[in-house]
């Protein structure tokens, strides 16, 4: 096991995402399924820059009204109420119940705009063919795709208040249309995450040997 | 075994893999059943008492027109857990009574891996958490039998799909045989 390991690609061989199976290159450009257990076959995901990007914009266009609009709206004796994310977090803080608002916080504003970042950096240095810590980089890419699911928490909160809290006039809580977004920019962002390639970022370190 | 560019676990022994996987699957096809069928919170508020279920939270966001939020708490937290754990017996039990692997198996694996990410019932026991201390101010909350069992389920899913063995699998379940 050294750094100078031989890749699959050196070999003319291609890697099944799915079950690990080593097929050989000719055999792949015949039919490209695995015989093993029938996944498409491909060297590196297709076009994964392009397809991440795009997935990228939209998760950014996302999640403007999202932190904006209204996620929940409550209705106590007539008076209505409308709460955005930050202020959900903030009324949390005030109470007193700052575990709740580190939790949500976290979740729903830190992880979401992170995630992005790391794409966005990953994206670019791919895109500029820099071989600058190229393990450190597929970390924050394992990171990326195991955290994402995590800001789905406050879509949760949102199903359940809705269903528990209908108390006619004295209490009601409806979703807001931030949750929409919000939905959309945890979805987006998980399929970027997907569709972005980990080893585009070792190929440039393979190229210039 | 790890990678030896990137330093993840690319593969590990696991004993009894197919007999602790199959039992554990079992296990969490039951907490699952018990999870949908109780409530999961009771709130009291003077004389009113409001119950919850999972799905009765997809019903409300469907009748407030949020279908596509209605679907994706629905497919993560209901359709994704349930198909994972019925492939998971389906590909298990015939390896495990030494039958020949199940009719399209191999696929069904690849199904059952894929749609991994999209299984979010972990994060919707934080959910419940949070939604506890935040009615906690305004009402009583009584916490349901399904928070208990629903809390067992994560863990038993996370047990059975921790013992799978994926190469051992993916070698039992080869298509060309």
């Amino acid at each position: 096991m050294s750094e100078s390991a031989v890749t699959a690609r050196q070999l003319g061989m291609v890697n099944c995402h799915d079950c690990s199976l080593l097929v050989e290159a000719e055999q792949v450009a015949v039919l490209p399924r695995c015989p093993r257990c029938g996944a498409h076959l491909h060297l590196r995901k297709s076009n994964s820059l392009a397809r991440t990007w795009a997935l990228v914009w939209a998760a950014i266009i996302f999640i403007v009204p999202a932190n904006i609009l209204p996620m929940t709206v409550t209705t106590t004796l007539g008076a209505k109420q409308a709460d955005t994310i930050m202020s959900g977090v903030i009324y949390f803080m005030q109470s007193g119940s700052w575990e709740i608002a580190a939790v949500i916080f976290i979740a729903s504003v830190f992880v979401p705009f992170v995630k992005l970042c790391i794409l966005i950096f990953l994206l670019l240095s791919v895109r500029f063919r820099t071989s600058w810590r190229p393990k450190d980089r597929t970390v924050l890419y394992r990171l990326t795709e195991l955290v994402g699911r995590w800001s789905m928490v406050d879509i949760y909160v949102v199903t359940i208040l809705v269903a528990l809290v209908k108390l006619g006039a004295i209490a009601a809580i409806e979703a807001g249309p931030a949750a929409v977004y919000f939905a959309a920019v945890v979805v987006t962002t998980m399929f970027a995450a997907e569709s972005f390639d980990p080893r585009l970022i070792w190929d440039v370190l393979e190229e210039d040997v | 075994m790890l990678c030896s560019r990137c330093g993840a676990v690319l593969y590990r022994y696991k004993p009894d893999s197919i007999e602790r996987s199959l039992a554990l699957t079992l296990t969490a096809l039951i907490l699952f059943l018990l999870s949908n069928s109780f409530p999961f919170l009771a709130m009291k508020s003077g004389g009113l008492i409001q119950e919850t279920t999972l799905l009765s939270g997809v019903r409300e966001l469907w009748k407030q027109e949020l279908h596509g939020l209605s679907f994706l708490v629905l497919f993560t937290c209901v359709l994704v857990p349930l198909a994972q754990m019925i492939g998971l017996l389906y590909i298990l039990m015939p390896l495990k009574w030494g039958r020949r692997p199940a009719a399209h198996a191999a696929r069904i694996f690849r199904l059952v891996q894929e749609v991994a990410p999209w299984g979010m019932m972990e994060v919707f026991m934080i959910g419940i958490l949070v939604a506890l201390v935040k009615l906690g101010h305004m009402a009583t909350i009584v916490p349901g039998i399904s928070v208990y069992s629903f809390g067992a389920l994560i863990f038993a899913m996370a047990a059975a799909f921790s013992s799978l063995d994926p190469p051992l699998l993916w070698d039992r379940l080869d298509m060309r045989r």
